[in-house]
């Protein structure tokens, strides 16, 4: 009760929590009552939006609408295991590094740099190549496995600066040992920082998939994506009247991560006690 | 005599600054009885801070020992580190800093108590609580219970952090220039709370401050000790320190205290100092350190031979050239030329 309130102070927020949760509902429930439209209708390729098709008409003749509400659902779930795994990795290692610091931190801070200096895309391309990525869990460990770095440095800052905190040399002279001084005091005071983290690390897996799809080196079967790839190869973008193709799924992109980063707004109040007491 | 409570011995601290050494201690030592209080007093950069520190085990002294009942606080078996551990309590100087923002104060207070398992059950915790809050004067206590530390002012604060520091029942409490943050007007009420918690509780305090007056009032019973860019140069009771003291640098520190009546600060003898500026610690002057600065400065001596604090009556230690000669003795000729 008290979160949703938090949820409701911020407008933009707020705004940005009702797309996102307007996608959700696009992607994973609107599907069972919305069939995919697989039909060829060779007399309606490239209609505009109309009362039958709301968004238009593929190159096809299929409903583009009905394809959007179908291509949601890989694009968010890899989005969210993306951020989830590469946060995940950067939390650990990150706060392994500043806390242990020695040559551990050496060790992980060598290996970051190095993988930062790798051309993130053109490696994606290469393993593509090797693994076949048809599967949703696999696209999103390999992009995790690239997201992790700047993230892990940007997280050891943090601890560092927080360790040196009184607060933390309090909880070090009351003996309230290393696992109370990570969760209590370290994690609270960087969740905001973490969350929003999370935030962005989704946004960006959202795009390096849909380049990725759109490229051809994954395979999905239907993504936002998919129909940007079909659309070019198709020679949408020789056709005028075929924008809506194009323009439905960037669209669709588009305010989706609108959302989440406005969404970000929200979650900062939400974590962050001093943002919280006008509520 | 029983083991002192607190005792460092020759403890100095060396730090690295741009691969240039600055000895933000040097060769400091005194002991500390149960039930006692002791001041560390000197302007910023003397080196009180960092011994508050080393006291507190959070710092590893370069040289020297830092002993808790006699031993060793780095040579401790891990059971007698964690007793020391929780028998001596830090309270920071920031308010603001030394608690955890994103906790209420229910929290903080309540998370030691759980942790160490001084409270059977959330009800005893809450009684715990409350009983530590009444202790630093804070009431109601169920009232600040899911406030967050932003939402408390200074003095309020600073009360959470002695209360957070007397979960663990502390024998030695090192006081870190605690009432300097708040305002003057909390400052009285707050050191008179510290005060009774030192008579009822017994809790030996080493209590650090800029301000001879503060020390004045909170040690009158104990003991200051008047530090100088890292070094001791008087360690006497408190009376005698304040009424006569013997080193001319703490002359000079109680000259300078402001008097409440200007006919008193007009009539009051002010030390005229030889400089006004405080050597850099990454270039000690030679010989006594006060030497560029003091009234009392006599040439070849004070800056050729580092003066050892030295007991020149019952309980008064100066470290000081000229004045021991005043009491017939000599400083010279123990130490080596530094």
């Amino acid at each position: 009760m008290k979160t949703l309130r938090l949820l409701m102070h911020n407008k933009v927020g707020f705004a940005g929590f009702l797309g996102v949760l307007f996608f959700l509902f696009l992607a994973f429930v609107a599907p069972l009552f919305i069939p995919l439209d697989t039909e060829t209708r060779v007399d309606q390729i490239y209609q505009l939006p109309s009362a039958e098709h709301i968004l238009g008409t593929d190159f096809q003749g299929r409903d583009i609408f009905s394809l959007i509400v179908h291509g949601g659902r890989d694009v968010m779930v890899v989005a969210f295991l993306t951020g989830l795994i590469s946060t995940t990795i950067a939390v650990i290692l990150g706060s392994l590094s500043a806390l242990l610091g020695g040559w551990v931190d050496s060790l992980i801070m060598a290996v970051t740099d190095v993988w930062l200096a790798i051309p993130q895309l053109p490696l994606l391309a290469v393993v593509a190549t090797m693994i076949k990525l048809d599967s949703v869990v696999l696209t999103a460990v390999v992009l995790a496995a690239l997201a992790w770095p700047s993230l892990t440095r940007a997280i050891r800052s943090q601890v560092l600066s927080l360790r040196q905190r009184e607060y933390v040399q309090a909880a070090q002279l009351l003996d309230l040992g290393n696992r109370h001084i990570i969760s209590s005091e370290l994690l609270p005071n960087m969740m905001s920082y973490i969350a929003i983290n999370l935030v962005f690390a989704m946004t960006g897996a959202v795009y390096s998939q849909v380049l990725l799809v759109f490229l051809g080196l994954v395979t999905l079967s239907n993504n936002w994506g998919v129909i940007i790839n079909l659309a070019w190869t198709r020679g949408a973008i020789f056709s005028s009247m075929a924008f809506m193709n194009i323009l439905a799924p960037v669209l669709a992109l588009a305010l989706f991560q609108l959302s989440l980063v406005s969404f970000t707004r929200s979650l900062e109040e939400i974590f962050n006690p001093r943002l919280r007491t006008s509520v | 005599m029983s083991t002192p409570i607190i005792e460092l011995a020759g403890v100095s601290r060396t730090f690295e600054q741009r691969r240039k050494i600055v000895k933000a201690v040097d060769n400091v030592s005194f002991s500390v009885n149960e039930g006692d209080v002791i001041c560390l007093v000197g302007e910023s950069g003397c080196g009180k801070t960092t011994t508050g520190k080393m006291v507190s085990g959070l710092l590893r002294p370069s040289s020297g020992e830092v002993r808790y009942r006699g031993k060793d606080i780095w040579k401790m078996n891990k059971e007698e580190f964690r007793e020391y551990r929780l028998a001596v309590q830090l309270i920071h100087q920031d308010p603001y800093a030394s608690l955890n923002p994103a906790h209420t104060i229910y929290r903080i207070l309540s998370a030691p108590l759980i942790h160490h398992k001084l409270v059977q059950d959330e009800n005893h915790a809450r009684e715990r609580v409350r009983e530590l809050m009444r202790t630093v004067e804070i009431s109601p206590p169920d009232d600040f219970f899911d406030k967050y530390p932003h939402q408390l002012s200074g003095g309020q604060r600073q009360r959470i952090s002695v209360a957070r520091a007397l979960t663990v029942n502390p024998s030695v409490i090192v006081a870190d220039e605690a009432v300097s943050m708040v305002d003057v007007s909390i400052r009285i009420s707050l050191l008179a709370m510290l005060t009774k918690l030192m008579r009822d509780l017994g809790v030996t305090f080493i209590f650090i401050t800029h301000d001879l007056a503060v020390a004045k009032y909170f040690a009158w019973e104990g003991r200051i000790a008047v530090m100088y860019l890292g070094r001791m140069v008087e360690l006497s009771r408190t009376p005698e320190l304040i009424n006569n003291p013997q080193h001319p640098y703490t002359n000079a520190l109680l000259s300078a205290i402001p008097e409440a009546d200007p006919r008193l600060t007009r009539t009051k003898e002010r030390i005229q100092l030889r400089s006004p500026d405080v050597p850099s610690l990454l270039n000690l002057p030679p010989g006594c350190t006060f030497h560029t600065r003091c009234p009392l400065y006599e040439e070849g001596l004070c800056d050729v031979h580092v003066p050892q604090l030295q007991e020149l009556e019952p309980g008064v230690d100066v470290a000081c050239h000229v004045a021991a000669r005043r009491h017939g003795i000599s400083l010279v000729g123990e130490t080596s030329n530094r």
